[in-house]
């Protein structure tokens, strides 16, 4: 598309870059590696004049998603940027800002979450709030982090989901990484988020917008009990239902101003494919380089990188598995005690009831930034090939990468 | 639960009140209630600002008004009133 600049821009930095596009009306964040740069640059941004936000300096991750609540609560465009512990500090709100419907928007810089402690990547922090309520996107390279944290705010605000969305990178691999990324001018990110729509209920004093606004007062958060607690759960429910229709229209709007097309579900050398690899974020660079080499060798291997997690397609994922015979399936967060990993075992819940599914086995990998590299990935398809050959799974989840 | 209640399909989004929280009478909370003995109130209507449920209302005579409707019978009033002009009673 014309009037695209290239810059070269690390993944916090595309995060800052287009959120100072789309001018929010609030920032409220508090600093903790590797998401620092995200509220460093935009700072910047703030004290140059650059943006006509109200950046909030707060004492910790929970007022920093208090504030956004509040904001987004009262009409604001709220964003954040956290990571680990940081999220997890935040934990109570996060179900708070789903809850009451607050389209804010979060960058989420993935850390391993302590103990013990440590500063580099996994989806450990992210995973653990899969529950919260929160529209989920995980971003490959920095490019894939510039676009989604435009496409989020549309998706958020979009009047049949109005949900928080948080756009995952990973820490260090791509939060301080540079790389070439295509950037639109700041007219057509304006054009595109527009203002915040608001969807209209039925308060205390008649139908009025969902903010609050002294002409037409609103109760939020109230207290919610047995009476009507599970209703409102219903309603998060729903909206999830509806992000699933939601996000391709966001995102093919996006590819009309930005030529780059997304969707819930990237695949690679599928079409014929015996064997594939699917997993989040950045590792999935490493599995097409491998899969490129293994093409190379004659091995018919493929991938499937999931964008989106939650709300999580699973009739998107059955479709393009298709007749795939072996899938193995890549996380980089343990849920301790439980059958695999959190992608493993929504891919095979997604999968139980099909006539049609594929042998699946769940690996666990890169825990704490432990390195993925393309090694250790040929090593999962030198598994799952042992896996076709046998015609079974026996080792359903395997920790890769761990001295033992 | 009463099956007059609405469904999740009807109710607002956000979990916004639909009745005015004027309508959630709680003043059969408490077991006391305060009275104001206005020949010793100075009108200094710290009772009125410190009162935590706005209970307390300002009347065109400068004094104080209890509203039981919605009084849960804390005492703070009573506790924060400078002249001791307020009592709390067992409510009969």
């Amino acid at each position: 598309m014309k009037g695209q600049i290239l810059m070269g821009l690390n993944g916090d930095e595309a995060s800052a870059y287009a959120t100072k596009q789309v001018n929010p009306d609030v920032v409220a964040a508090y600093p903790i590696t590797p998401q620092t740069i995200i509220v460093e640059r935009f700072s910047e941004y703030v004290a140059d004049g650059e943006v006509e936000t109200e950046f909030v300096a707060v004492e910790s991750e929970h007022s920093a998603l208090s504030s956004c609540v509040a904001a987004a609560a009262a009409g604001a465009r709220a964003f954040t940027a956290t990571a680990a512990n940081g999220l997890a500090l935040m934990w109570e709100i996060t179900y708070i800002a789903s809850s009451l419907r607050l389209p804010i928007v979060m960058a989420v810089a993935n850390r391993a979450l302590s103990g013990p402690i440590n500063i580099h990547n996994d989806h450990s922090d992210s995973m653990g709030a899969r529950d919260s309520g929160w529209i989920q996107i995980y971003c490959e390279n920095s490019q894939e982090v510039y676009d989604a944290s435009i496409a989020a705010w549309r998706i958020g605000e979009h009047p049949d989901v109005q949900l928080p969305v948080m756009v995952c990178l990973d820490g260090f691999t791509l939060s301080h990484t540079m790389e070439n990324v295509l950037t639109l001018p700041d007219e057509a990110v304006r054009t595109f988020v527009g203002e915040r729509k608001f969807i209209r209920v039925r308060g205390q004093s008649g139908e009025t917008e969902l903010r609050l606004n002294p002409e037409a007062p609103l109760t939020f958060g109230p207290l919610d009990l047995q009476d009507y607690y599970f209703e409102h759960k219903m309603q998060q429910v729903d909206a999830m239902e509806q992000a699933l229709v939601a996000i391709p229209e966001v995102d093919a709007e996006y590819a009309k101003v930005s030529g780059r097309e997304y969707g819930f579900i990237h695949p690679y050398m599928m079409e014929d494919a015996e064997v594939a690899v699917m997993g989040l974020g950045s590792t999935m660079g490493t599995v097409r380089h491998v899969v490129d080499q293994l093409r190379e060798e004659g091995v018919k291997a493929g991938l499937l990188k999931l964008r989106v997690f939650r709300p999580f397609p699973s009739k998107e994922l059955v479709k393009m598995v298709g007749d795939l015979p072996i899938l193995g399936v890549l996380d980089k967060s343990a849920s301790f005690g439980a059958p695999g990993g959190p992608l493993y075992e929504e891919v095979k819940t997604a999968f139980y009831d099909e006539a049609e599914r594929p042998l699946i086995a769940g690996y666990i990998h890169g825990l704490g930034g432990r390195d993925t590299s393309p090694d250790l990935i040929r090593g999962v398809f030198e598994s799952l090939l042992g896996v076709y050959e046998r015609g079974e799974v026996r080792d359903k989840v395997s920790y890769v990468g761990v001295r033992q | 639960m009463s099956r007059q209640e609405p469904g999740w399909r009807e109710l607002p989004r956000g979990a916004v009140s639909t009745k005015s929280t004027t309508e959630y009478e709680t003043g059969d909370w408490g077991i006391e209630k305060p009275e104001i003995d206005r020949s010793k109130c100075t009108k200094c209507l710290l009772c009125h600002f410190y009162c935590p449920e706005g209970a307390i209302r300002v009347r065109d005579d400068g004094y104080t008004e209890v509203d039981l409707r919605h009084c849960k019978g804390c005492g703070i009033c009573a506790e924060e009133c400078p002249v001791k002009c307020i009592a709390m009673v067992r409510k009969k």
